[in-house]
């Protein structure tokens, strides 16, 4: 019974962390680049859905699209003034950029909305029975876990069923051929961001509905943990990135629950470490020798 | 042609320094220094309001020893690194004597440079020991954690002798850890029960719903939270969330999880802390204080901002008892306070009659409140039973 409780929050845990990784390994899968941004585009996106909520008196149902939308005009907007310009550059280039552009959202949000920690008040609240409560269930942890399965799901169908899933996924193998084959790589690379960035906003309002407190860092570990999931499930596969997501969020519960609160994240990075010694490419990543 | 450029340069530098000259010696001027931005924006914000306050009412009613009062805010984010900018700051203005700062990691930072110049320092607010140990131009206006954990352990061992408790603390600031060190061994010197201890730190503040649980299947009926309110309010929710419901109780960080923006209040409701200070308190001191913050800042002060107002006050009745003058360096002015601290009294808004150890420790009396209907009140016979 006790462990089922542990297990549940692990899973909630996992679920935020799943739904921010699918945003990371999305992006990285087709555009070859780690955008350490993608942490703060969600803390945007929930102070975007904060403002909305709480100064523009907006229903929630108003509020997270408008979220979706800024978060998309920014990822477009950050993709083509700070990594446009470095695309034939090294990737490290375009790698300390990312991280450039990581402090830039910090500390803008710190100027626009004071670095007060603000008190977020749960989009996606219904009551349950208090047979579920007790067991650690909550209405914000059965809404991440469905909205990742239904993300992924779409995701997944879209990149490999629609024209520009084709085209996205041809820009991730060779994007010099795919440009002789007549598809707009820039284009493309900027469709896969503004897709990218909407899923932020979505696990933005998700994670801030779970774990209140919102400000300028919000998104900082949260987008570090994600990141270590899609690399643990396989970076660039989205299934992947949700059974990383997962894994990790029960492994840090149980962690904490059975062996001790202090030793957590390390034991977190230890099983990190492990998995990639054993597989390289993470677990359901595929392993793609480079033909020189 | 760069001959006279630089000559101009040299000149205008000249006259710069010319003019700040002119200025010394006339005013006293005191620096502080707090996070006014960041993750403990609040207690800077308030502190410094609340000095600010004391510095103008200090200005009108003629000054200290018949010196105006010159105050410099500086904000050090609650990062060291920033606050020991924030002092640099402060020394080139030519500050004479600090009030700060507000937290405990930047005060040990700035304490250990101000102590090799000589600066004299009154933290408001930063409650560990190790701000004071070794230092003798370093004084508290607060409690030492030490005194709050044992104060902690004693009040629940006086009111709630019975409590099944579960101590959750930040392992990774002094702050946090300092409480929690003297708290549980203060509970086992009395024989109370601690059923579960769970920590987190700064990486991990968001998820406390395993910690929570956890403390909850241990059966605890009391949770001591040492800790800032950020993390704590979090903790609030998610025991809300799976219906577990104890008393909670905190210490002098819980102080400003009222003014949480957007916090749901009535999460609060029955939670305990010490503090020193309780605004609804009724005598003249407070009432005014209360009202002229009000009047400035549009909210209700909190224990900082009184704990900011008394420095000011304190740091005025040192330097009138060492019969300091305005052109006074630094370093003589520090040995000066250093010399008569031990033997001031000062009545305060967060004590009557705080006396000084030597070490930099204050002696005062703590207090619990509880919240009720989003305000604090004291406790009454039953709550305390309970």
């Amino acid at each position: 019974m006790v462990f089922f409780s542990y297990l549940i929050s692990g899973i909630s845990l996992g679920s935020v962390y799943a739904i921010i990784a699918l945003g990371y390994t999305m992006v990285y899968g087709i555009a070859k680049m780690l955008n350490f941004a993608h942490g703060d585009v969600i803390m945007v996106g929930g102070y975007v859905c904060y403002c909305a909520l709480s100064y523009l008196h907006l229903p929630a149902i108003v509020s997270v699209p408008l979220a979706m939308i800024a978060c998309t005009v920014l990822g477009v907007v950050i993709e083509g003034l700070a990594y446009r310009p470095l695309r034939q550059a090294g990737s490290l280039a375009v790698l300390i950029t990312a991280i450039g552009v990581s402090y830039f959202l910090q500390n803008g949000a710190q100027l626009i909305w004071s670095a007060t920690p603000k008190n977020f008040a749960s989009v996606v609240h219904f009551d349950l029975p208090s047979s579920l409560t007790s067991l650690g269930l909550s209405s914000e942890a059965i809404v991440t876990v469905g909205a990742c399965i239904v993300i992924m799901i779409a995701l997944t169908t879209f990149v490999n069923k629609t024209k520009l899933g084709k085209a996205m996924r041809c820009c991730s193998e060779d994007k010099g051929a795919a440009q002789i084959m007549g598809i707009n790589v820039n284009r493309t690379i900027s469709m896969t961001f503004a897709i990218g960035s909407a899923l932020a906003a979505v696990a933005g309002v998700l994670l801030c509905s779970a774990y209140p407190t919102l400000q300028p860092t919000t998104g900082s570990m949260p987008g570090i943990k994600a990141f270590t999931a899609a690399v643990f499930g396989g970076i660039g596969s989205i299934p992947g990135a949700f059974l990383g997501g997962l894994l990790l969020g029960v492994i840090e519960a149980m962690a904490k629950a059975y062996i001790s609160t202090n030793l957590a994240n390390t034991i977190v990075f230890a099983v990190l470490i492990i998995v990639l010694l054993v597989r390289p490419t993470g677990l359901l990543g595929k392993y793609a020798p480079e033909k020189v | 042609m760069k001959k006279i450029v630089s000559l101009t340069i040299a000149l205008a530098l000249c006259l710069v320094m010319a003019s700040a000259c002119f200025a010394e010696g006339e005013t006293f001027k005191i620096g502080g220094i707090g996070p006014m931005t960041g993750g403990a924006a609040i207690y800077g914000t308030a502190a410094m309001n609340g000095a600010q306050i004391a510095v103008d009412e200090i200005n009108a009613a003629g000054g200290i020893n018949g010196a105006q009062v010159e105050f410099n805010a500086q904000d050090d984010t609650h990062v060291a690194e920033t606050a020991l900018n924030a002092y640099n700051t402060l020394k080139d203005w030519g500050v004479q004597a600090i009030v700060g700062t507000v937290t405990t990691a930047p005060c040990i930072a700035v304490s250990a440079e101000a102590n090799s110049d000589r600066v004299f320092m009154l933290t408001p607010s930063a409650s560990s020991t190790d701000v004071i140990a070794d230092k003798d131009m370093m004084y508290q206006v607060c409690f030492t954690d030490p005194n709050q954990g044992i104060a902690s352990a004693d009040y629940m061992k006086a009111n709630m002798p019975d409590a099944q408790i579960a101590v959750i603390y930040k392992n990774d600031d002094a702050y946090s850890q300092g409480i929690r060190d003297t708290f549980v061994s203060e509970a086992e010197a009395n024989g109370q029960t601690i059923v579960y201890e769970g920590t987190f730190t700064e990486d991990t503040q968001t998820d406390f719903s395993v910690q929570v649980k956890a403390a909850q299947d241990a059966g605890a009926d009391m949770v001591f939270l040492p800790m800032y309110y950020t993390p704590a309010s979090v903790i609030l929710k998610q025991a809300n969330d799976i219906g577990y419901a104890p008393t909670f109780f905190g210490v002098d960080g819980m102080d400003g999880i009222l003014t949480v923006e957007g916090f749901d209040t009535s999460l609060a409701e029955g939670v305990m802390l010490l503090t020193p200070f309780s605004a609804d308190a009724t005598d003249e001191l407070t009432v005014n204080f209360v009202t002229k913050y009000n009047e400035l800042y549009g909210e209700t002060p909190n224990q900082f901002a009184a704990d900011g107002y008394d420095a000011v006050y304190i740091l005025k009745a040192a330097i009138e008892a060492a019969g300091c003058t305005p052109d006074m360096d630094a370093a003589t002015m520090c040995e000066a306070i250093i010399g008569v601290m031990p033997t001031i009294s000062v009545d305060g808004l967060t004590g009557q009659g705080m006396t000084w150890a030597a070490t930099g420790e204050v002696s005062k009396a703590p207090m619990a409140v509880v919240i009720k209907d989003g305000v604090y009140a004291l406790p009454t016979a039953e709550e305390e039973a309970e």
